[in-house]
């Protein structure tokens, strides 16, 4: 009998028979550029970043032995313990607000519209991929002193002098972040509205729900995962903002982002830069992994 | 089941004042960028376009644009690249630990923009490179890389494994049946992830902020803009155009995304 | 079937992780052999296809065709072609294209590339759908364009797949008898995997059932109908009942086995005295009588099928029922027997098989 390709010796032959032989070693291959990409360019600098945060800056050098200080700083000096504060304040009031008004519009398209369904995710998705900087600063100019909202009042004579508590505020970055990261919110909801079955909804009307009862009892228990994706996906992002803060929030509306940013540009003091954003880091962990397990258990709780 | 009137014209009406909530306070850019006037305020005062004549004019801002496009075009193929190498890894074959591995890569989109500049450029100058547009570059693929693979794998995941076994079968190799059956059925999925990704590097301001050396991308032009209250006719202008290309780009991919995919359910980012 | 066998397939094992999907698996196929791999999903039919096709290697083992050893060649370069469950019609690809695909590298004249794709289409009775896509057309009209797809080739081989399984019941019958023509007409060696015994059974020259990774009993459908060589062989083809005995002495060439409930009966068998026994019947082999038999029952359940009675017989001391088909030869408006009935049950001696007791 023939011996059509006999196995040769050799480490080489045998890892490109396993190679063939197995689906998970090809999987892995064809993974293997991005991943090694995405570990340089993610996990590297994320490495140094922490190692930073234990160094110190000593005039133009670095002293490298570890240390707590940046951190004693970061945690200790109370205007940045405030601003950790109000970050974190300032985000879970956005995360609540563009949840709560992105809910009922991704249930409106997940299950009052039927053949126009492209068309709304289209509208509500191209917000979602304009210009960031240019979202925010639309509401520079419609806050401002000689913004929109004031010069529209004035003209229209309902008020004399513009109002000044607008812009410059925690508020006033409230209100943007709430705007640019509405998008954000509705598309994780609505997937898994999406994915309810409907038949789900027509057994519990069998049993005797009401509309009321069966949203409460199943729509909002199955979408509890959109939900907590969705926010998520704002609060973590939303506690780091540096644009916002800086174009509408002035001295009032300070966030950690722009301390973080200073001692990067101006001040030269890395170690503490880096200290500030592990530790901005680590309570915004803290703060979403309750949040997330609370509202697990919450959504346990619902029979 | 039943639905009373109230409650759908309700729920309709509700949806379609939050699309213009979406909708409104972006709009007022190109509103005002066709105003004749040097304040951003009402009364409109005439109909210009001077502005946008201006903004053309502005070498520095054409720089900046080139830049863009240049760092915008190379960081959509390389993401795009990248991503369908990824995505076609985990949707075709069981890699062991898949799941964790595409958490993994989604992992820049939980990060603050800001965490991520920094840590890069902590990486860079411990490396001693430059910054440059190149850095830019690199730094765009990183946030672009998961919008990729999410683009391409909501394309693949259907994707018949037995089509590609097919084409194996009837004698074409490895590479072969990448051409003739892969390449073929994944390109919507391909141009809808180079479009996304080139918005997502196009408009991207503070990585870029962190990582650019002296030449500015367009972002960062008009952030340098910002003080300037007589310029900022001319940076709404360049603003409503830049919207509106993003929009019609946005349309396109997705169109492209989900053309010949019938009843698929698209998810977006964030699913 | 000649010598050499056209696939041998060598003592092959798959084992993921743990478990063996395909456990030592010994056959041979004849060239030009119509060759089925029956069995209930999870068997591992479906496996040891794809390990002939190219698509997983065995872990242990070696498969040739027709003397070539073929058990690490990547499945473009075998000279076998599969129909796949799903079909896998290139959705970007019209049906001329797609019957056309696994002819680029044979760089034909762009007439005979023609001719060839167009025989192939009247072969399929699908000539003209040249340039329809994959989406216009039937569940039916997909699963031929696929086998003329692979058939444009000729292979050696052509691997089927559970091809006919999402076909509706009419549809399948009539497909079952194209395919065994077409299969006759072309003379390739056909390997066939499905869970349907009767498709199995009308279809091949040939049958491997196989569980459980194991390959159980390869012979013709006759052969396996008749004379199962297990247990789980008798349960899976067909419906069959099944005896537990006693030999209590021999008679000649016969044993005297004591069958319990059933009573005493002579079997065509050479074991000895106190030796256990399995035997079975086939329902259809047994007939009623209201006179006398083997052993009396008592009808418990009557079905009227049509063109067969179904009864399910109780007997005396036996938990289980005993099946009985009877052909409804006579035209007869008035019920056959009914339930509650008394009647015997008759059997020829050589109708009873004798398997081994595990």
């Amino acid at each position: 009998m023939a011996a059509v390709g006999a196995r040769s010796e050799g480490w080489t032959a045998r890892l490109v028979h396993l190679y063939r032989r197995s689906e998970g070693a090809r999987g892995i291959v064809l993974l293997s550029p991005t991943m090694l990409i995405m570990l340089a360019a993610l996990a590297a600098p994320m490495a140094l970043l922490a190692l930073y945060s234990f160094w110190t800056q000593e005039g133009y050098g670095l002293n490298t032995t570890p240390t707590l200080a940046q951190y004693a700083i970061s945690l200790g000096r109370p205007t940045y313990r405030e601003l950790f504060y109000r970050s974190i304040e300032i985000s879970s009031v956005v995360t609540l607000i563009t949840v709560l008004l992105a809910y009922p519009m991704a249930y409106f398209v997940a299950f009052r519209v039927g053949k126009s369904k492209f068309i709304w995710l289209i509208l509500l998705t191209i917000p979602f991929w304009t210009s960031y900087l240019l979202r925010v600063f639309a509401w520079k100019l419609i806050l401002g002193y000689n913004g929109v909202i004031n010069s529209g009042l004035m003209d229209l004579g309902l008020i004399r002098q513009p109002l000044e508590f607008l812009l410059y505020n925690p508020t006033a970055v409230v209100v943007t972040l709430a705007h640019a990261w509405a998008a954000f919110a509705i598309l994780p909801i609505y997937v898994s509205l999406e994915k309810i079955d409907r038949s789900l909804l027509e057994a519990a009307a069998d049993l005797g729900d009401g509309p009321v009862r069966r949203f409460f009892r199943i729509t909002l228990p199955l979408s509890l995962p959109g939900v907590i994706g969705a926010a998520v996906l704002i609060f973590v992002p939303t506690t780091g903002d540096y644009v916002t803060p800086t174009l509408v929030g002035g001295s009032g509306g300070v966030m950690i982002a722009n301390v973080i940013e200073v001692q990067f540009d101006k001040v030269g003091n890395w170690p503490l830069g880096a200290a500030l954003a592990m530790a901005s880091m680590a309570a915004v962990g803290v703060v979403t992994l309750l949040f997330v397990a609370a509202m697990r258990a919450a959504g346990r709780s619902i029979r | 089941m039943t639905r009373t009137g109230k409650s759908r014209t309700g729920l309709f009406a509700y949806a379609v004042f939050y699309l213009a909530f979406l909708y409104v306070p972006v709009l007022f850019l190109p509103l005002f960028s066709f105003n004749d006037s040097a304040f951003i305020a009402f009364p409109l005062t005439g109909f210009t376009t001077k502005w946008y004549s201006q903004m053309l004019a502005d070498s520095a801002m054409l720089h900046a644009l080139g830049n863009s496009l240049e760092v915008g075009a190379l960081a959509a193929l390389i993401s795009t690249v990248l991503g369908l190498l990824a995505a076609k890894a985990l949707t075709r074959y069981r890699v062991p630990g898949g799941a964790a591995l595409l958490g993994f890569t989604s992992l820049p989109l939980f990060i603050p923009d800001i965490v991520l500049g920094i840590s890069l450029l902590l990486l860079l100058s411990g490396l001693g490179l430059p910054l440059s547009l190149l850095t830019v570059i690199a730094g765009h693929c990183l946030i672009c890389v998961p919008f990729a693979i999410t683009v391409l794998m909501s394309r693949l995941d259907g994707f018949d494994k037995s089509l590609e076994e097919a084409s194996l079968d009837l004698g074409e190799t490895g590479w072969m049946t990448f051409w003739r059956v892969t390449f073929p059925l994944a390109l919507p999925g391909i141009v809808s992830s180079l479009l996304l990704t080139f918005i997502v590097s196009f408009d991207e301001f503070l990585i870029a902020y962190f990582l650019a050396g002296s030449e500015a991308t367009l972002p960062i032009y008009i952030w340098g803009q910002l003080r300037f209250p007589y310029k900022l006719p001319a940076v709404l202008a360049l603003g409503a155009l830049i919207l509106i290309a993003s929009a019609v780009l946005v349309v396109i991919a997705e169109w492209i995304r989900s053309h010949g995919l019938k009843d698929r359910k698209h998810t977006m980012v964030g699913a | 079937m000649t010598d050499e066998p056209f696939i041998h397939i060598d003592h092959v094992s798959k084992r993921f992780g743990g478990t063996a999907a395909v456990d030592d698996a010994d056959l041979s196929v004849g060239r030009g052999e119509f060759f089925s791999l029956l069995g209930p999903s999870g068997c591992g039919k479906t496996t040891l296809l794809r390990m002939i096709a190219g698509f997983e290697f065995p872990t242990e083992g070696e498969i040739y065709i027709e003397g070539a050893r073929i058990t690490d060649t990547p499945p473009h370069l075998r000279p076998s072609n599969m129909v796949f469950q799903s079909y896998a019609i290139f959705p970007h690809l019209n049906v001329f294209d797609n019957i056309a695909y696994g002819l680029r590298k044979a760089r034909l004249k762009r007439s005979e590339l023609k001719r060839r794709v167009e025989e192939a289409l009247a072969m399929i009775k699908l000539a003209g759908f040249g340039s329809r896509r994959g989406d216009e057309l039937s569940g039916g009209q997909r699963q031929r364009v696929a086998l003329a797809r692979a058939l444009v080739r000729r292979p050696k081989v052509l691997l089927l797949d559970e091809p006919l399984g999402a076909l509706d019941k009419r549809l399948r019958e009539a497909m079952q008898i194209e395919l065994r023509q077409l299969q006759k007409s072309v003379g390739i060696t056909f390997v066939f995997v499905t869970h349907d015994q009767e498709e199995a059974l009308s279809m091949s020259d040939r049958i491997a059932v196989m569980s459980g990774g194991r390959i159980l009993q390869v012979a013709s459908p006759r052969e396996l109908y008749e004379a199962p060589n297990c247990r789980e062989v008798a349960d899976f083809i067909g419906e069959i009942n099944f005896f537990d005995g006693v030999v209590k002495g021999r008679e000649g060439d016969a044993a005297v086995v004591d069958a319990g409930p059933i009573g005493t009966l002579r079997v065509a068998t050479q074991a000895a005295a106190g030796t256990k026994l399995l035997l079975a019947v086939r329902p259809e082999k047994i007939a009623l009588s209201a006179e006398g038999g083997i052993v009396a029952g008592t009808v418990a359940a009557a079905a009227y099928l049509g063109e067969r009675s179904h009864y399910n017989i109780a007997v005396a001391g036996r938990r289980e029922p005993v099946s009985v088909a009877a052909q409804n030869t006579e035209k007869s408006v008035t019920r056959g027997h009914a339930q509650g009935d008394k009647v015997y049950l008759n059997w020829a001696a050589d109708a009873v098989v004798v398997l081994p007791c595990d």
